[in-house]
């Protein structure tokens, strides 16, 4: 089987644009949950509801409403081997849910994959916009266009009272969930994220891992989200994210100035050896990498390390995850394979970037 | 059955307690009642069920252990019991919110601090929602022209309304 382009291409060419504020947001994201009016959620439907459910929301896709986007590919998850799904999970275009859990799971995605539309998730209709660096609000703009699309060809459950309705009661009302993915690594050091995350829950905003829900924050990435959904309009929400992960971003930069005022010759130490390691291991664990990419990145932001470029970084933070790595290599591999083989590529691809 | 308290003996004594509609069963066996300081009634104590009761009221209903009954709320388009939504956290479809709705203002009020949504609105499910907000804003809109004196274009916001309030009624 021909292998699909976003199956090969740990970058997403959406993340190849720089973003504004890029050097402590590596993504904005917004995804809308919505439901069909007169079928059961996914979780309750028989295989008989799930698929006309899915053909009618491909439906759209293919009716060309969906024209001004671009090209579009309609993906049934039933079509990919497990190694794909994983490969799509990795670059966050789809959730581990939809991968593992649905039953006529579909992905409508779009040419530079900065659109992906879930199918059959934990509720019919996941809309979900990516953006490089700190756009929030232009995310949610877009997410609502298409939504738009969609309202006019298929009806959707919504209730004056509760909103759009959607299968968790954490999701009810607006169904947004908008979120940035953060890198703070001067924050960590400094000893001040506790503060700052505790202080991020009392606004009603969560922080999760790379990976979302349950995921731990490996690499000193932060992915700060809202977590209510009801009872404040979509403008609010977001910008109240924005308002928070703007003031965050401030502080990191003014912890990155602080670290290189106070202590110039050891932050330069430790990114020049996680470097180093990085360049010549041969064995390299995730969380290993995860750290000392993170050290590098800081590195490259402080402007101590010329020679690394920022977008190797970001295609690494895809390609060495396991799915990735298994599928570039043509086989399944043991976990220690796998970290030999990660090595292997970190030191090629910061070859290639020097 | 096994005693709540004790987990090894039968239980002997049952109480059922209702507050609110909301019934609360308690299953014990007779020696952890002794130890309760004479639980069983009729009995001259100054102990009152309602002391043990009171801790078990305060767990979730999806709570382990407790073995509270609660009458079968179930949403008649898919089958789910308010029951099974409260163990798996998921709605089945979108008809329980309404079957469910007396229960969920307390849930959504504990996940979101509010039960009502006042976001975006569909443009063709919405249908009147849409409309009613949009003469709620511009009764706001024409209470402030008002307030400027500017009663030429509060007459206009006025037939407005109007219209649209005849919209809402008629079609």
């Amino acid at each position: 089987m021909a292998k699909r382009k976003y199956v090969k291409h740990a970058l997403s060419q959406w993340m190849k644009t720089d973003g504004p504020d890029s050097d402590v947001v590596l993504s904005s994201r917004v995804r809308l949950a919505r439901n069909l009016q007169c079928s059961p959620f996914p979780m309750l439907a028989t295989p008989e509801q799930s698929q006309a459910a899915m053909e009618q929301l491909l439906g759209v896709a293919e009716s060309g409403r969906l024209n001004g986007l671009g090209p579009l590919d309609l993906i049934r998850l039933s079509e990919l081997t497990e190694l794909e799904k994983l490969v799509l999970v990795e670059k966050h275009l789809i959730s581990p849910n939809l991968a593992n859990e649905s039953r006529n799971g579909a992905l409508i995605l779009s040419e530079n994959e900065d659109i992906s539309v879930m199918v059959n998730e934990e509720d019919h209709l996941r809309i979900q916009i990516l953006r490089p660096g700190f756009q929030i609000r232009e995310a949610w703009e877009m997410a609502s266009k298409i939504d738009d699309v969609f309202e006019e060809q298929v009806d959707y459950a919504f209730d004056e009272k509760r909103g759009y309705l959607t299968s968790c009661p954490t999701n009810v009302g607006t169904g947004i969930r908008a979120s940035v993915m953060m890198h703070l690594p001067a924050l960590v050091l400094t000893g001040q994220i506790n503060r700052i995350l505790s202080a991020v829950a009392q606004v009603g905003l969560t922080v999760r891992g790379l990976y979302g829900e349950g995921s731990e924050a490996t690499g000193n990435l932060f992915q700060v989200s809202n977590q209510i959904t009801l009872g404040q309009s979509e403008q609010e929400i977001v910008e109240n994210l924005h308002q928070v992960a703007r003031q965050m971003i401030e502080h990191e930069k003014a912890a990155r100035m602080k670290l290189l005022a106070d202590s110039r010759v050891r932050i330069e130490d430790r990114i020049r050896r996680s470097y180093g390691i990085l360049s010549h291991a041969a064995i390299m664990d995730s969380k290993e990498a995860a750290q000392r990419l993170s050290d590098v990145r800081l590195g490259v932001h402080l402007g101590l390390l010329p020679q690394v470029v920022e977008q190797t970084l970001n295609e690494l933070l895809v390609s060495m995850q396991p799915g990735f790595l298994q599928q570039a290599y043509g086989e399944a591999l043991h976990p220690e394979q796998r970290d030999m083989t990660r090595a292997d590529l970190i030191r090629s691809r910061l070859e290639i970037s020097s | 059955m096994q005693c709540q308290e004790c987990g090894n003996r039968p239980a002997t004594l049952h109480f059922t307690k209702i507050v609110g509609g909301e019934k609360t069963e308690l299953h014990i066996c007779e020696t952890c009642a002794r130890d309760k300081g004479e639980l069983i009634p009729g009995t001259q104590s100054g102990f009152s069920i309602h002391n043990l009761l009171s801790g078990l009221m305060n767990f979730d209903p999806a709570g382990a252990g407790t073995e509270m009954k609660q009458p079968a709320v179930r949403c008649d388009t898919c089958g789910m019991t308010y029951n099974q939504f409260s163990k798996i956290g998921r709605f089945g479809c979108s008809e329980c919110y309404k079957h469910f709705d007396e229960r969920l203002d307390p849930l959504l009020k504990r996940v979101h601090g509010n039960t009502a949504h006042v976001g975006k609105v569909p443009k063709r499910a919405g249908g009147k929602v849409r409309t009613k907000r949009e003469i709620d804003e511009l009764k706001k809109e024409m209470q402030d022209r008002i307030e400027h004196e500017d009663f030429e274009s509060a007459a206009q916001l006025r037939d407005r309304i109007k219209n649209l309030e005849k919209e809402v009624s008629g079609g």
